[in-house]
């Protein structure tokens, strides 16, 4: 049990697919133009990532290292073409919206990045519930994305009008170039958050004791700030011999 | 004198050389790394005669456009100078006000503004100009786009419409571009004067030229940026214009729009111009290439600003490409020591 809720956090928060590993760029800034295009893509993605995930964990002894690539692609594959036969008939609004970028999912690195580092590795209901916590995390940056950008650019949020009637909308922010400014001022508050919380703080940025701020007179190696590798000439060889045994 | 200063020298060597070899010798005169010869001119004074360049364009505007402009300006100046405060604050680093760089971007977004644009709307584009493209590249100096037309653009993108409203009640028609563009007569005189609808500060011919003469008698900026600029900007309308050899429409292009407030003012920016001599001929050919293909072939009227932040945007590669041979070296032997250096 505590193993599903870390990769249900792990996902949503601490390597969230979109703000800290930024991956799957492509769609997150091309699809985000309302929250609800947002949050379709990332459901849609949900659903094939843990299906992928399940799966390629079910298959990890059967799938030769060798083709695993070409072999998850085919999972994957199958898993958006049928995402997308349902997308059709269910919800074909959603689907004409967001439009070549439900196929575009087969490559998404997110999924191929799951794929390859977790899911090959882990057990089924692990990998099963780190996709659903990649997807989630995914699925509520999306949103949120696209929230702020239909709310500044549309005045709108989920089709709602929520500004007063004097705001003039900025088209900007519906525009590509919204995209990018949302997406980093979003990532650099929680980059801000995240320095701000005491766990994520780094272990020790103080100077080591007898520190004279003077690096080129200082014998101690393993200080973090030390600006320049004074060996580096003469340790770079023997490093290079080690990696080679 | 000279002698003894030697005989000393040569006695504290042999004392030290005696007593200790490690011991660092007292050094009888100051060492400081160059440069050695300064000028007094700072970026608070070069920033100030820029404005002091800038006054009779912001004046004539003014007087054109009555006191809504001056709110305007002022609105935008508060901004920029409130906003990179701030910055300065809440980043807890050296505050940068006094070097006068926030007021000439606030005054040169506003003077880039239609006069109908509400106050709010100039706000945001001085926050944007200084918070987006300034501060968060690292504040004065370091900014890849100048901040006033990255401001602008973001305004003209984000407000598309309101940006493009020049209808005053003193001018009811389109601006003389887009009266041009869509082939109507012009009168050249009255563009040249100032007499037009169109943006604050772009408006008076004569006005930008006396800043710009100004600023030229004063040494701040030199001619090889405008001068390269509009003579290939002019070059451009006679080849492609499509109306041959046709004074009257050459003048009313140069007169017309942004392009003396953007050469004289935005394109010579010191940050955000080529360094190198050729550098910044090549920089102003391509700008006026791409504002004569934005103004002949683009759908609106008007490209200068456009032209000038994409030129900003190619200012590393023109740097690199016209990196000048240093002293001592020929051609040839810069290019091999360049290619031995690379192994």
């Amino acid at each position: 049990m505590n193993k599903i809720g870390e990769r249900l956090y792990n996902g949503l928060i601490k390597e969230n697919p979109t703000f800290v590993l930024a991956l799957g760029m492509c769609p997150t800034l091309a699809v985000t133009t309302s929250a609800m295009n947002g949050l379709g893509m990332g459901l849609t993605t949900t659903a094939v990532l843990v299906l992928s995930n399940l799966i390629i964990s079910l298959l990890r002894k059967v799938i030769p290292n060798r083709v695993r690539i070409p072999a998850f692609i085919v999972i994957v594959a199958s898993f958006v073409t049928m995402v997308q036969l349902l997308l059709q008939a269910y919800l074909p609004s959603l689907n004409e919206s967001l439009g070549v970028y439900i196929p575009l999912i087969v490559v998404n690195c997110i999924i191929l990045g799951r794929a390859e580092s977790y899911a090959y590795h882990n057990k089924p209901i692990a990998s099963f519930f780190d996709g659903l916590g990649m997807g989630l995390g995914f699925a509520v940056a999306l949103t949120l994305i696209g929230a702020v950008r239909e709310l500044l650019g549309l005045g709108t949020v989920f089709g709602y009008k929520v500004t007063p009637a004097g705001y003039v909308p900025m088209n900007i922010f519906v525009l590509a170039p919204g995209a990018f400014f949302v997406l980093a001022i979003i990532t650099a508050i929680q980059n801000a958050i995240k320095d701000k919380m005491p766990e994520q703080k780094k272990k020790d940025s103080k100077h080591p004791a007898g520190c004279t701020e003077d690096c080129t007179k200082c014998g101690q190696k393993g200080c973090e700030h030390r600006f320049y590798d004074a060996d580096a000439s003469t340790e770079n060889p023997n490093k290079n011999e080690k990696e080679d045994k | 004198m000279a002698e003894e200063v030697l005989e000393k020298n040569n006695t504290t060597e042999k004392e030290v050389q005696g007593k200790k070899v490690n011991q660092e010798l007292p050094i009888p005169y100051q060492v400081s790394s160059n440069p050695h010869v300064r000028s007094k001119s700072t970026t608070g004074s070069i920033m100030l005669m820029v404005i002091i360049a800038l006054l009779p364009a912001a004046g004539f505007g003014i007087y054109n456009f009555g006191l809504k402009a001056l709110l305007l300006i002022a609105v935008t100046i508060c901004f920029a100078v409130g906003t990179e405060a701030l910055c300065n604050i809440v980043r807890k680093q050296k505050q940068t006000v006094s070097d006068l760089s926030a007021i000439v971007t606030g005054l040169l977004l506003a003077l880039n503004l239609p006069v109908n644009l509400p106050w709010w709307m100039a706000a945001i584009g001085a926050v944007f100009a200084i918070l987006v493209v300034k501060m968060l590249f690292g504040g004065i100096g370091q900014n890849f786009m100048n901040p006033a037309l990255g401001g602008r653009c973001f305004l003209l993108i984000a407000f598309p419409l309101q940006m493009t409203n020049f209808i005053t009640d003193a001018y009811t028609g389109a601006t003389p571009l887009a009266a041009l563009k869509s082939g109507e007569a012009v009168k050249v005189t009255d563009m040249i004067l100032g007499k037009t609808s169109g943006t604050i500060g772009e408006t008076s011919m004569i006005a930008i030229l006396i800043g710009a003469c100004f600023l030229l008698i004063t040494g701040i900026i030199d001619l090889k940026v405008p001068a390269s600029y509009i003579l290939s900007f002019a070059l451009f309308v006679l080849v492609f214009g499509g109306h041959g050899w046709d004074p009257a429409y050459l003048a009313a292009q140069l007169a017309g729009g942004g392009l003396m407030l953007g050469a004289f003012f935005m394109a010579t920016d010191y940050a955000t111009r080529p360094i190198t001599k050729w550098g910044q001929i090549v920089y102003g050919i391509f700008l006026g290439v791409m504002t004569g293909i934005f103004r002949l072939f683009g759908p609106s009227a008007e490209g200068v600003s456009y032209a000038i932040i994409i030129g900003n945007l190619l200012v590393p590669l023109i740097e690199k490409a016209t990196a000048p041979i240093p002293f001592g070296y020929t051609r040839a032997s810069f290019k091999a020591q360049k290619k031995g250096g690379k192994k």
